[in-house]
Parts: C-alpha cells; sequence; structure tokens
C-alpha cells in the first residue's frame, strides 16, 4: 500500500544538528555557512541527486508541454485498432478503445503531476501552520490538534479515501478541475497529521533551545519567534517529508483512479490508463505496462530525491 | 504496568469515537437516497423504504443516529443490510481471510525485511548493502497494483508458476499476494533495521560486549539485535493494521474474498451499516496493535518503563 505517514519514518533529524541554521540575517561572506548551504554543497557532489533532477524536469517539461512530444490526440479512439501492439507508427500501440497509448501517456502526466504537486503543498501547509502553532503554544490548541491528527491517522488510509471520494462524488458528473480537486482534497486531508506530527515535534525540541529563549527574553512577539526563529529550524525535517510524499501522493493518485473513484474520464492520468486497460490484461498487457512504468519512474525519482536531501540535511548521515 | 495499560485503553475511547463517527457521518451523509437501486428494478415500495428509515432511525439527527448505533455496537450488534443480512455474519466470514493474508505479509515483510536489513547494517558501502539501497528504492517507488499485476501477468499467465488468482484462502494459497502487499513495507523495514543496525554497532555496550571476547554470533544476534529492532517492530505492528486496511487493491488483483472486496462493494451500494461495521474492527485492529508494540517494546528493552 502506498501509505505516506511511512515516508516519514526516516525524516526526523536532531533537533540540535539544525540549531546552525538558527538567526537567518542578511548572508555575509565571511559567514560560516547554514545547514541549507551545506546540503546545497553536499548535494552537488552527488550523482543520485542530478540523476532525480534531470528525470523529474524530464517528467515537468511532459507535463507542461505534452505537444512537444506527441501530435497525436489523446482523446481520439478508433475501435478499429482496438489493442494493436506497439508499432513505428504508435510507439506504445493502442488500448482497447483504440486510444493511442503513447499519446494518453505524455498527456496523462499533466493531472498526475498537479495532484501529487497541489495534494504535498496542502498537506505540507495545512500540517505545518498547525504542527508549529500546536508546537509553539501547546496547552489545548495541541491538545485539539494532536487528538483529531490521532482520529485521521486511525482510519486506515485507502479505507479513508474510499468513503470520503464516494460522498464526494456522488454529485454525479463533474468537471475535470472538480474531479482533480476533490481527489487532492480528500489526500490532503487525510495525510496532513503526518507532516502535522512532523512540525509539531520539531517545533516542541526547538522550542527549548537557548536562543528561543533569549529571542523571548528580548522581547520579541510569538509572530516573531515562530517566523524568524522556529520556521527556519524546524523546515529541514517537513522539507524532506515533502520531497519523498510527493512522489508517494503520485503513487495514491494512482491507486485510487485504478479504484475508479480517484480521477476519471474526461480527465486523462496514468491511473485512470491502469484503471481501462486492467481487464484486457491477457490480450493487451502493453496498455497497462507503460503507463504503469512511467508512474514507477517518476515515483522513484521523487523518492531519490528525497533520500539524497535527507541525508544531505541530516550531519549525522555523513 | 496494569494502571498504564488501563490508561492507554482510556485514551484510545475518544480515537474510536472519533473515527467511528467521521466514518459513520460520511457514509450516511451522502446525497441521495440511501434506498435507490435496492429493490430491483422497480422502486422501494414505501412500506420497506419507511421500515428501513425506521431500522437505520434515519429520521433523527446524525449525533442521535450515531448514538443509537453506538449502543447497538456495545450490545455487539452490528446491524443489518438493507438486504436484511447480519453484518456480523459478513465480517465473520471475511476478517479471518484478510487476517491471513495480513499475517503472511506480516511475517514476510519481517523475515525479508530484517535479514536485508541486518545483511546490510552489518557491512557499511559493501555490495550486498548497495543492492539492498537500490533494491529497496525500486520497491518503494512500485506501487502495489503495479507490483500484483505484473507478478500476476508473468508468473501467473505467462510462464505458468503461480496460480493467477486465489482459489483457497489457505495460508499457502496467499503466499504471492501477501508477498505482492507486504513489498512496500518490505523496503521500508529493511531501510529502518539498516540505519537502526548502523547506528548500535558502534555503541558502547557492543564494544564492551566484544572486549569481553564474546563470539561475534551473540553480540550481533543478542546484543546488537535486540536494541536495533524496536524501531522496526513499532513499525510492523502499526503495519498489520495497514495491511488490512490496505488489502482493497491486492485482494482486488488477485479475488481474495476479504473484507477489501466486500467494503469496496458496500461503498459503491452504500450499504452504510456494512461499512462503519468493517471501518469499526479495521480501526479496533489499529489500537489493539499500537498498544501491544508499546509493550513488547518495554519487553525488549527494559530501560522503557511505564508508569
Amino acid at each position: 500500500m502506498s501509505d505516506p505517514s511511512a515516508a516519514a519514518a526516516g525524516a526526523a533529524l536532531g533537533a540540535d544538528a539544525r540549531v546552525t541554521a538558527a538567526e537567518g540575517g542578511p548572508e555575509r561572506q565571511d559567514r560560516p555557512r547554514g545547514l541549507f548551504g551545506d546540503a546545497w554543497r553536499e548535494l552537488r557532489a552527488r550523482p543520485l541527486f542530478w540523476i532525480s533532477v534531470s528525470l523529474i524536469s524530464l517528467v515537468l517539461l511532459l507535463a507542461a508541454f505534452p505537444a512537444l512530444f506527441t501530435s497525436a490526440d489523446p482523446a481520439f479512439g478508433d475501435l478499429g485498432r482496438s489493442r494493436e501492439a506497439p508499432s513505428a507508427d504508435a510507439w506504445f500501440g493502442y488500448d482497447n478503445q483504440g486510444y493511442d497509448v503513447y499519446a494518453r501517456v505524455v498527456h496523462g502526466t499533466r493531472a498526475s503531476i498537479v495532484v501529487g504537486v497541489l495534494a504535498t503543498l496542502g498537506t505540507v501547509l495545512i500540517g505545518s501552520v498547525l504542527g508549529i502553532l500546536a508546537g509553539f503554544h501547546g496547552g489545548w490548541p495541541d491538545a485539539v490538534v494532536s487528538r483529531v491528527a490521532d482520529v485521521l491517522v486511525g482510519v486506515p488510509f485507502v479505507l479513508g479515501a474510499i468513503v470520503v471520494l464516494s460522498t464526494l462524488n456522488a454529485a454525479g458528473s463533474a468537471s475535470a478541475t472538480r474531479i482533480v480537486a476533490q481527489v487532492v482534497l480528500s489526500i490532503a486531508l487525510l495525510s496532513w497529521p503526518v507532516a502535522m506530527r512532523i512540525m509539531r515535534s520539531a517545533a516542541v525540541a526547538a522550542k527549548q533551545q537557548d536562543y528561543v529563549k533569549a529571542a523571548r527574553a528580548l522581547g520579541a512577539s510569538p509572530r516573531r519567534v515562530i517566523l524568524r526563529h522556529l520556521l527556519p529550524n524546524c523546515l529541514a525535517p517537513v522539507l524532506v517529508y515533502s520531497t519523498i510524499a510527493l512522489g508517494a501522493f503520485i503513487g495514491v493518485e494512482a491507486t485510487l483512479s485504478y479504484l475508479g473513484i480517484g480521477l476519471r474520464q474526461p480527465v486523462v492520468s496514468w491511473g485512470v490508463m491502469i484503471n481501462g486497460a486492467k481487464d484486457y490484461i491477457r490480450v493487451a498487457p502493453h496498455a497497462l505496462l507503460f503507463p504503469a512504468g512511467f508512474l514507477t519512474v517518476t515515483v522513484l525519482a521523487f523518492v531519490m530525491l528525497g533520500d539524497a536531501v535527507r541525508e544531505a540535511l541530516d550531519p549525522k548521515l555523513r | 504496568m496494569g494502571r498504564y495499560v488501563l490508561r492507554r485503553l482510556l485514551q484510545m475511547i475518544p480515537v474510536f469515537l472519533g473515527t467511528t463517527f467521521l466514518i459513520y457521518v460520511l457514509v450516511w451523509a451522502v446525497p441521495g437516497d440511501p434506498f435507490a437501486g435496492k429493490c430491483g428494478e422497480r422502486d422501494c415500495p414505501d412500506s420497506y423504504v419507511s421500515a428501513m428509515r425506521e431500522e437505520f432511525n434515519l429520521d433523527d439527527p446524525v449525533v442521535v443516529q450515531y448514538g443509537e448505533y453506538l449502543l447497538n455496537l456495545v450490545r455487539g450488534d452490528f446491524g443489518r443490510t438493507s438486504s436484511g443480512v447480519e453484518v456480523s455474519d459478513r465480517i465473520v466470514e471475511t476478517f479471518p481471510v484478510t487476517l491471513r493474508l495480513a499475517l503472511v505479509a506480516l511475517v514476510v515483510e519481517a523475515v525479508i525485511g530484517i535479514t536485508a536489513g541486518v545483511v546490510s547494517g552489518l557491512r557499511n558501502r559493501g555490495f550486498l548493502d548497495s543492492l539492498v539501497l537500490v533494491s529497496t528504492l525500486f520497491l518503494i517507488s512500485i506501487p502495489v497494483f503495479v507490483t500484483g499485476y505484473v507478478v500476476q501477468l508473468v508468473f501467473g499467465l505467462q510462464l505458468g508458476w503461480i496460480s493467477p488468482t486465489v482459489s483457497t484462502p489457505t495460508f499457502g494459497g496467499l503466499i504471492v499476494p501477501g508477498l505482492v502487499l507486504a513489498s512496500l513495507s518490505m523496503a521500508y523495514v529493511a531501510r529502518l533495521s539498516r540505519a537502526s543496525i548502523s547506528e548500535n554497532r558502534r555503541a558502547d555496550y557492543v564494544r564492551t560486549a566484544l572486549a569481553k571476547g564474546l563470539p561475534q554470533s551473540r553480540i550481533v544476534g543478542v546484543h546488537v539485535l535486540r536494541n536495533s529492532l524496536i524501531p522496526v517492530i513499532t513499525f510492523l505492528g502499526t503495519d498489520l493494521g495497514a495491511f488490512m486496511g490496505g488489502a482493497i487493491v491486492t485482494e482486488g488483483i488477485f479475488n481474495v474474498p476479504g473484507i477489501g472486496g466486500l467494503v469496496f462493494r458496500s461503498v459503491q451500494t452504500k450499504e452504510g451499516a456494512m461499512v462503519t461495521g468493517l471501518v469499526t474492527v479495521l480501526v479496533l485492529v489499529y489500537l489493539v496493535m499500537t498498544l501491544v508494540v508499546d509493550l513488547l517494546c518495554a519487553v525488549l528493552d527494559p530501560r522503557i518503563r511505564y508508569e
């Protein structure tokens, strides 16, 4: 199961290691490098980082300008060529409806990427804001947020998404934007507790540090303490989580679409294609294997990037 | 210890109530007639609809409905579906199948994951270490349904080594679906135990054991392993619940008659009582497993105390 919470297992970094990046004042030449500067130097030297970055750029290019890669119409189906094997005309063959699989794989990139990026943004934004506020203030806001998170984590992920999505889907036919928004919403709704817990524990640890106490003693407002002192020091673990989660959410989108409740026609995505191809796997395996391959490579690229970023940001692993 | 267990059990109650209430509201608040299409090709007679509304207390506000449902649940009554089938009967039929599948997956995950993690954790930066790192990277990236279809296609349909679908859901018959279900978590377990082992390998107590002249097998098997397995056990324990909830996809591919297919069909046909019943059972499994894991960690590491 693509459980993004599992991806967080390695995301916890030692808090004291991050203190180095403390006061983020104006950069000066002779200033010692901060955590992120160090991490960048570390990253630049890794081949794995560059492989994943080039893969991701390619995928983003596919998503932004699909017309560069194919001139075939992804929505044009000709039953006369149904389930034809790959050939020079259509590199990936045709599916059961006579759609060009290559054209649909290229055009399906956008939906998969958009869902992944928006779901990650939603998860990380909701989770970080609630997490840092709960960690900083403690008391009853912390208790409420933590209990709500407990409840949401208790619901099995796929099951919760199925129930949420069938409630949202009940309205019947919907526009493409709405279908995408529903999937993004349900993923973010069920995943924000993971980001919240990571941010909260980082904030609780950072709150005890001397520089935070010093800032408060100097009369800094809670707002300033959170934005200038806590946030830069709690960012690293959430950043690592969000890179891995981006890959995981693309996989989750495909899983939900495969089950027939995530994205659906008229939206084209890799999951939608796999859903359509699964019943003809014996006679036309290519219609399933090509989108599945693209899906895997994309998720792999993001997971690799997450791995590289984590190793660069965690001084213990150096 | 007893006090700790009691406190944990009490803490579970709000989580349990919250989760079941959330699902209950979502399932019954679905817009549309819950009894549409329940009587074949004709509309449901008014008498049936009113009897059903009475049965599910649909005319009360949703909080009262939920309260009624909970009261029945405490009495052991899971309710009936709109066609009069006892929900508890269906759960008793399908639950053991999914539990068996999840257990097979758990064993596969633990054995392969921990072995790979220990082997690579003991040898830093060797060939085996890189092999484990690269293969876990791939396993993490392949969604479970892709693994499932590829395994079914290659080994089931083209090579003919395995049966493409599960005919009898015994432990033996569930090995292949279990392997597929476990593939993702297996990679996480391998990485987790690798990180844990390579951290503990340099601990002081390991050096002491080495200085005492203990054999390598005892140092690794008893000292290092016991201390390194705590995060792994935590992960494995919560995974049993995740497996049972996440088995929907694997069960669909291999045609396993378990909870997954049942819950999916029930959501689609708006069988609210069935969905809430099944989710209740799954949440209970998850909550009990987290408690068991916490207690197990105290057994492994006497430094962890619960007061």
